[in-house]
């Protein structure tokens, strides 16, 4: 489970989970909306430097994790220590203070639709420090070169396809520079070149920028290739954990029906229902 | 018989209970907003850009409806005055009638219901949307409130269109009086003007129409910016609080107009 070797190039040499040095330590954490228990006893801890993927079946609060990790949400018990400091205890201006050392990548990109591509950039850096017009000029052009979209800089967030509309909220979210970055299902709805591009670059942002990535999906091929350690999760804690290939390996059924993509198994293809024939011919209401 | 007409009688007080409960909630809610765009006016005021963009968007993007609008309004208003006055030979009064009707009353509140219909609904949705494609949650996420970069803004911007817009309706609906009453049905333009002049009185009449938009500016941009940022984020949420945006403004211009009247007109 301990760094097993990363046949793929991309990866760091230091892969797998187990870590002396974790930027974010999850333990025992709760939480339900409503009646529905989402988490129950999560451990996570998040390697300083590494892409942690955290993958799971559809609904098993991949995002709402996020949510919790980055303080949009507070959970019922447990704790989520951010370098060592609770989130869920944060003061709202603690909270924000955390949050200039974070990037988020949404799904759908979170782009201000009323500024262009250039200005979606420079916004962190208005925001939040007084540099010189001439700074932020050098700095946004440079995010958005590394992401390959400098030539986009006049673009409407509505001119954007999906992929591009995702790399210039990848440039958005590192002009800050931050520690780490939380991507919440980046893969979905593109296609194979923009998926590819997206790939590459958040293990050559990692990588390059010296960060720690968290890469929320459900993608297991892709998250795969770049991924130095993955955790799935299910029913409300983490069912295996290891490098991609340890999951590959793994003999539990619910890890192998992730990873090969059954329709049928622990995760029932049939949402629960009364039995099939007397439902037909009960006729009436149901 | 009577278990059930007990029975009904119960669900009738829960229901009310509820619903009385619930308009109280969003009362202390919507208050408690306005405190934090209050508290959060000063980094606004710092960027007064995204203010002028702002009454730009709800104001001069308007004045098309408004000046439509209170063009016509007044034209109706010369055309029933003349009617009216006509049958005790007090025609020339028409310029007075229609003024202090449009400076008074009409100018502030029909400029109020039309904001709700064309400024409102362009706040509530553009929160709403925003709110439904993750920008909020996206700008909470750099570290920048949403409620001092989006939200004050645009509160302010309505806040300081209203009150002209209003101005703006009145002077178009006066313009319309004059051209029904002293172009079209004849009446002597030297007494319609003077009867106005003399009549209607800046500090008493003007003023208090003013005064009225302002508080109808802050009732109405205050329920579109809070219901697009509470609403459900979804496409049927962000409609739905549209629609709530509009009904609320129109019904709390509608109250809140009687009570200012009341209150203005308290003195005498």
């Amino acid at each position: 489970m301990t760094s097993a070797g990363s046949k793929s190039p991309s990866r760091t040499a230091s892969s797998g989970c187990a870590s002396d040095d974790s930027i974010l330590v999850i333990r025992d954490l709760a939480y339900a909306r409503g009646q529905n228990r989402i988490f129950d006893g999560l451990n996570i801890d998040i390697r300083r430097g590494a892409v942690t993927a955290v993958m799971g079946p559809s609904g098993t609060g991949k995002t709402t994790l996020l949510r919790l990790v980055t303080g949009q949400e507070l959970p019922d018990q447990g704790s989520i220590l951010f370098d060592g400091e609770d989130v869920a205890r944060m003061s709202r201006r603690q909270l924000f203070k955390m949050r200039k050392r974070v990037g988020m990548l949404f799904q759908n990109g979170a782009l201000l639709t009323d500024l262009n591509v250039y200005e979606n950039v420079a916004f962190p850096l208005r925001e939040h420090t007084k540099l010189p017009e001439r700074l932020i000029r050098h700095i946004v052009l440079t995010k958005l070169h590394a992401v390959g979209l400098r030539g986009a800089w006049q673009l409407m967030p509505s001119q954007l396809s999906g992929g591009m509309a995702r790399r210039v909220a990848l440039a958005r979210a590192i002009v800050m520079d931050p520690e780490i970055i939380y991507y919440d299902e980046p893969f979905v709805g593109l296609d194979p070149i923009s998926m590819g591009v997206v790939v590459r670059l958040i293990r050559r942002m990692n990588d390059a920028l010296g960060l720690t990535s968290v890469v929320v999906t459900h993608d297991v091929d892709e998250v795969s290739s770049i991924a130095d350690c993955t955790f799935l999760l299910s029913e409300g804690r983490v069912v295996a954990s290891g490098t991609p290939e340890d999951l590959r390996d793994h003999h539990s059924e619910t890890v192998v029906q992730f990873m090969t993509g059954m329709a049928d198994g622990p995760v029932p293809f049939h949402y629960p229902a009364p039995d099939y024939g007397e439902q037909l011919l009960a006729g009436g209401d149901q | 018989m009577m278990n059930d007409t007990a029975r009904a009688l119960r669900r009738l007080a829960l229901e009310v209970g509820y619903s009385l409960r619930g308009f109280f909630e969003h009362f202390g809610a919507g208050q408690l907003f306005l405190v934090r765009i209050i508290v959060n006016m000063p980094y606004a005021l710092a960027r007064p850009g995204l203010i002028i963009k702002q009454v730009y968007v709800t104001g001069v993007l308007s004045l098309v409806v408004i000046m439509l609008a209170g063009f016509f309004v007044g034209m109706v208003l010369a055309l029933q005055g003349f009617l009216t006055l006509s049958r005790f030979g007090a025609e020339d009064t028409i310029g007075m009638v229609a003024a202090l009707g449009l400076v008074r009353e009409l100018g502030p509140v029909v400029t109020a219901l039309l904001f709700a219909g064309r400024a409102g609904t362009a706040l509530s949705s553009e929160i709403g949307l925003m709110r439904a494609t993750d920008q909020l949650s996206g700008m909470e996420m750099m570290a920048v409130d949403p409620i001092k970069r989006i939200i004050v803004p645009r509160f302010l911007g309505g806040v300081i269109a209203m009150p002209i817009l209003a101005v703006i309706f009145s002077a178009m609906g006066i313009f319309g009086a004059w051209l029904e009453g002293v172009i079209i049905l004849g009446v002597d333009e030297g007494a319609f003007w003077s009867q106005m002049q003399a009549q209607v009185d800046l500090r008493e009449d003007v003023m208090s129409g003013v005064i009225k938009s302002i508080f109808f500016g802050i009732a109405a941009s205050l329920l579109a910016v809070y219901e697009g940022y509470n609403c459900v984020p979804t496409a049927e949420g962000v409609g739905r609080a549209t629609t709530r945006a509009v009904v609320n403004t129109s019904l709390t211009v509608l109250v809140l107009n009687f009570m200012l009247t009341a209150w203005l007109l308290g003195g005498k």
